[in-house]
């Protein structure tokens, strides 16, 4: 029925019907999830994310036609197996930024999205780049918060005294991510 | 946010099989997957608009709109479907009928049995396959036709009689 499913997808898509597009990513550390609308990639789960629970908040949140249709993520999924296996250091996917709370949020993340790989900066830089120096702790909910990790590198903010911090896909992917770039 | 619409992936695995057999049912395994495509293709367009409480009675619904259009772009064409006497065997008639046959063994007495399904008034014809095919409750069989329980129980014991009496005739005939 595989086949059923990739023929409907398909016709959907040309149909413009799939809101949502969405496919799994193999990362180092597990199996991922990536999903993107016509204006772009709009959600990038980790592995340590209830795969159903993602795409039941991408049902309410964005639209409810969500079909799993990885023809539509070659892309996004070239860039990052490349990213893990060292052979990239930026990406070049177009974003949807519509899950990021507009305002304060979204500044600290597309501030983010603008650290080097290899770069790390403080939270509270990443504060200051939002035009807000004094609101760190609302920087880290934001980061906290952030739809898109890896692409828009949140792992490369760290705590003042080096330490690395949380990370919503868990310290270790943090950790492997920072390694990964020669950061830490 | 009363109850929330599925992702339309997690709607289409868990109605996949029953639409499916819905469809076999109602237009032969042939066109059964075209059918099928127009089913979930319909239902994605609309599927904002749906309503989260009963899904499966919606998308059966579509079904029976598009074997509906089926079977008007084909106007007669005398193309039976498989395996009619499962539905006259559940009801105890005939035991073990055609069983050997195989699925799509199509021996003239399958072939007449299902020309008979195929005879049956549309609606009569979608609620036996609901009721057989799919293996709803009569209470579902209702829903997915827009009547009542009871109206879809009469449906199916209407459609039945219809039914047995093809297959005594066919006896006597064959005799």
């Amino acid at each position: 029925m595989s086949d059923f499913a990739d023929r409907l997808a398909a016709r959907a898509n040309q149909e413009g019907l799939v809101d949502v597009a969405y496919a799994t990513v193999d990362t180092p550390l597990g199996t991922g999830l990536v999903a993107s609308t016509p204006k772009g990639l709009v959600r990038l789960a980790l592995p340590n994310e209830e795969m159903e629970t993602v795409l039941s908040r991408l049902a309410r949140d964005v639209s409810p036609r969500v079909l799993e249709f990885p023809a539509r993520l070659d892309e996004t999924r070239r860039e990052l197996d490349e990213y893990f296996e060292g052979k990239r250091n930026r990406f070049e996917l177009t974003l949807d930024w519509r899950l990021s709370h507009a305002g304060f949020y979204r500044r600290v993340l597309r501030a983010t999205a603008r650290v080097p790989f290899g770069d790390v900066i403080t939270y509270a830089e990443a504060a200051q780049r939002a035009g807000n120096p004094r609101a760190f702790r609302a920087a880290g909910t934001a980061l906290g918060s952030n739809p898109i990790p890896i692409v828009v590198p949140c792992h490369r903010v760290i705590r003042a005294g080096g330490e690395i911090g949380n990370y919503g896909g868990g310290p270790e992917m943090k950790r492997f991510l920072l390694e990964l770039e020669g950061a830490v | 946010m009363a109850e929330a619409l599925p992702p339309f992936q997690a709607f289409l695995d868990e109605h996949l099989e029953p639409v499916g057999a819905f469809l076999r049912g109602m237009v032969g395994p042939n066109d059964a997957e075209d059918c099928l495509q127009e089913t979930f293709l319909a239902a994605l367009r609309a599927y904002p608009r749906a309503e989260p409480r009963n899904l499966r009675a919606w998308v059966l619904t579509i079904a029976r709109r598009k074997a509906v259009d089926h079977h008007r772009s084909r106007a007669r064409r005398a193309n039976p479907v498989p395996a009619p006497e499962e539905i006259i065997d559940r009801q105890g008639d005939s035991p073990g009928a055609g069983l050997a046959d195989g699925a799509l063994g199509m021996s003239p007495r399958h072939s007449e049995i299902w020309a008979a399904v195929a005879e049956l008034p549309p609606g009569q014809r979608a609620a036996v396959v609901l009721r057989f095919a799919v293996d709803l409750r009569y209470r579902d069989v209702g829903a997915a036709l827009g009547t009542s329980e009871d109206a879809a129980r009469q449906s199916v014991h209407e459609a039945l009689s219809k039914l047995r009496a093809s297959a005594a005739e066919l006896k006597e005939m064959t005799r």
